[in-house]
């Protein structure tokens, strides 16, 4: 049995449309990829004193992402071990105690259970220590992205993450300290098309041209011209190239041709930018050393942590992580993030570069997000039409460009592989 | 809050109601070449991200924050039939109430209102934004112009609202 048809002999690729719309085999991912891989919690620079903390879902469970009042990071489940009932109802804040309204069961910021009312009439043998809250099996964070797991037998995280790591390292490199922030705005939102059809979208090249048409007028109307710079050549092909980073992660890499606020300018950024963004790119290459900087500087990366967190480092960095709602539906969270010394302007800049194509008021995100539901309106027809065709680029010798679909045979091979089906 | 008397001396609230109601028409009516004659060569029009509703779009992510050229741009893109999502057009319905006028200083005017916006998406069930409108008008002869738009929307995210792809 096998979810995917993968016929190198043959170049063919099918993918089979049940795992997008059957709601068994969601209960079978939550098991096999959710519950087994590092997901994605938040990012350090979120909590930024001892005591806080922020109450998010995490593939629908309910966590709380705090710090203790020694500053350690926890991951807790926003489950009271009396009744179950959530005990920290607000989005964020900061607090020493979470307490359970139902029966008053409080809890430290740490997770340690501190106050039982009435707890006389418990038996003698009663221990409050073991009450604290719960917490997924793993939590461990690269460079300020915690994760947890709900596996005690994963790997560490930073073996799980392979050679995303190189990818992570090109985002932190753009701040003169290491330290990159999520800046304060999220975007939420719901997609009804299934949480993988989002993998999909985050890496396809493919799908510029035709769902994206508006989004170059701008950029053309903008004074940005798109098409792959002449020189493209020295650093990438023109097109960009999809490359495998081990346990089912990948990402794009191309040639930057529509402008970074670290630190390439463009006409959209207007002509008072381009100084500071000068000045930019010469702090990355006394640094970094002018090979590193033109990396850093000169390369969109979209990048995907296997099995849910997207990178997109290009016109701005963006982190978002999908959840499924059922088969067919998702939950987006987004957020912005820069470098902690950003200037005000900087800032701006990168905050506005961020609307122009991402979010649900972008110029491009809501085309996505219309080409993924149609995508799932479709594939009601799927028990008489069963087959996705993904085989571009298996036809051709040597590199995997990202208008290809190498990298999202990636993700499907080690999907499929977790899900305990054949190759 | 009290209602400055003085403010509602300067400025008739009927005024500033049959303005916006003739805006949200424009706006239903997807007549958006004559809803951007109403605008100020320096309006602005802002959606703050659902948990940052008072914030500055230079410091918090929003989910538009338009300065009059990208109002121009937005424009352009969801009247281009390859706006896919809004193609074919959303079908939204405003309903505007409690009209306040908060503040008059010389001829600029704080207004606020409380909105719901139906939308139907070809064949969904209906999509409600509940929320309110935060204007700042600039008095011209015997009507006004818009100069800023700030539209907050009360859900906690954005959520099975899915998306701001029309003018909200």
């Amino acid at each position: 049995m096998s979810y995917i048809v993968d016929d190198r002999e043959k170049k063919t690729f099918l993918l089979d449309r049940e795992v997008l719309v059957s709601e068994d085999i969601l209960r079978k991912e939550m098991a096999r990829v959710f519950a087994r891989c590092w997901i994605y919690v938040g990012h350090a620079s979120e909590l930024k004193q001892p005591g806080d903390y922020r109450s998010r879902k995490v593939v629908g469970r309910p966590v709380i992402f705090c710090r203790d009042q020694t500053g350690k990071y926890h991951c807790l489940f926003n489950t009271c071990r009396h009744r179950g009932a959530i005990v920290c109802t607000q989005p964020e804040g900061n607090a020493r105690r979470f307490m359970c309204i139902y029966h008053g069961w409080t809890y430290g910021n740490d997770g340690q259970l501190l106050r039982v009312p009435g707890d006389d009439a418990y038996a003698e043998g009663f221990d409050k220590t073991a009450y604290g809250l719960r917490r997924p099996a793993r939590f461990e964070d690269y460079r300020g992205f915690w994760f947890m797991c709900l596996d005690p037998h994963a790997v560490a995280l930073h073996d799980y993450l392979a050679d995303a790591k190189d990818y992570i390292d090109l985002v932190i490199d753009q701040s003169p300290s290491g330290r990159t922030e999520i800046i304060a705005g999220v975007q939420e939102y719901d997609v009804a098309a299934n949480w993988k059809l989002m993998v999909e979208n985050s890496v396809d090249d493919y799908h510029l041209p035709s769902t994206h048409s508006t989004w170059l007028n701008f950029m053309a109307n903008s004074g940005v011209k798109i098409e792959p710079p002449k020189e493209a050549g020295l650093v990438l092909p023109t097109k960009g190239l999809a490359v495998e980073l081990g346990n089912g992660h990948f990402t794009t890499d191309n040639v930057n041709f529509r402008g970074r606020p670290v630190a390439k300018w463009i006409p959209l950024y207007g002509e008072a930018a381009r100084q500071e963004i000068a000045d930019i790119r010469s702090e990355l290459v006394s640094r970094l050393g002018a090979e590193r900087a033109t990396r850093v500087a000169d390369t969109n990366r979209n990048l995907v942590i296997f099995p849910n967190l997207v990178i997109n480092d290009g016109s701005s960095v963006t982190v978002r992580t999908f959840y499924p709602q059922g088969a067919g539906k998702m939950h987006v969270t987004a957020w912005a993030l820069g470098p902690v010394e950003e200037s005000e302007n900087a800032r701006a800049r990168r905050l506005d570069a961020f609307l122009t194509f991402y979010g649900p008021g972008g110029f491009a995100t809501p085309d996505d997000v219309e080409a993924l539901e149609l995508v799932q309106q479709g594939l009601a027809n799927w028990s008489d039409d069963r087959w996705s065709e993904m085989s571009r680029g298996m036809g051709k010798e040597g590199e995997q460009l990202n208008s290809d679909e190498h990298h999202l045979r990636i993700f499907w091979r080690r999907w499929n592989e977790l899900m305990g089906a054949d190759a | 809050m009290t209602v400055p008397v003085a403010a509602q001396k300067l400025v008739n609230r009927a005024e500033v109601e049959d303005f916006l109601y003739h805006e949200a028409a424009l706006l239903d009516e997807w007549r958006l070449e004559e809803w951007q004659a109403l605008l100020t060569d320096d309006a602005c029009y802002y959606v703050p991200s659902n948990d940052q509703p008072q914030s500055d779009p230079r410091r918090a992510l929003f989910l538009i924050a338009d300065d009059r050229e990208r109002i121009r741009q937005r424009i352009i893109r969801v009247l281009d039939p390859n706006c896919h999502a809004e193609f074919p057009k959303s079908r939204t319905r405003r309903m505007i109430n409690n009209v306040r006028i908060l503040k008059v200083e010389s001829d600029l005017i704080s207004v606020a209102a409380n909105f719901v916006c139906y939308r139907f998406r070809r064949y969904e069930r209906v999509r409600e934004y509940v929320g309110s409108y935060h204007y700042v008008l600039r008095r011209a002869g015997d009507t006004f112009r818009i100069k800023e738009r700030r539209v907050l929307i009360d859900a906690h995210e954005l959520g099975s609202l899915g998306s701001v792809s029309f003018i909200l």
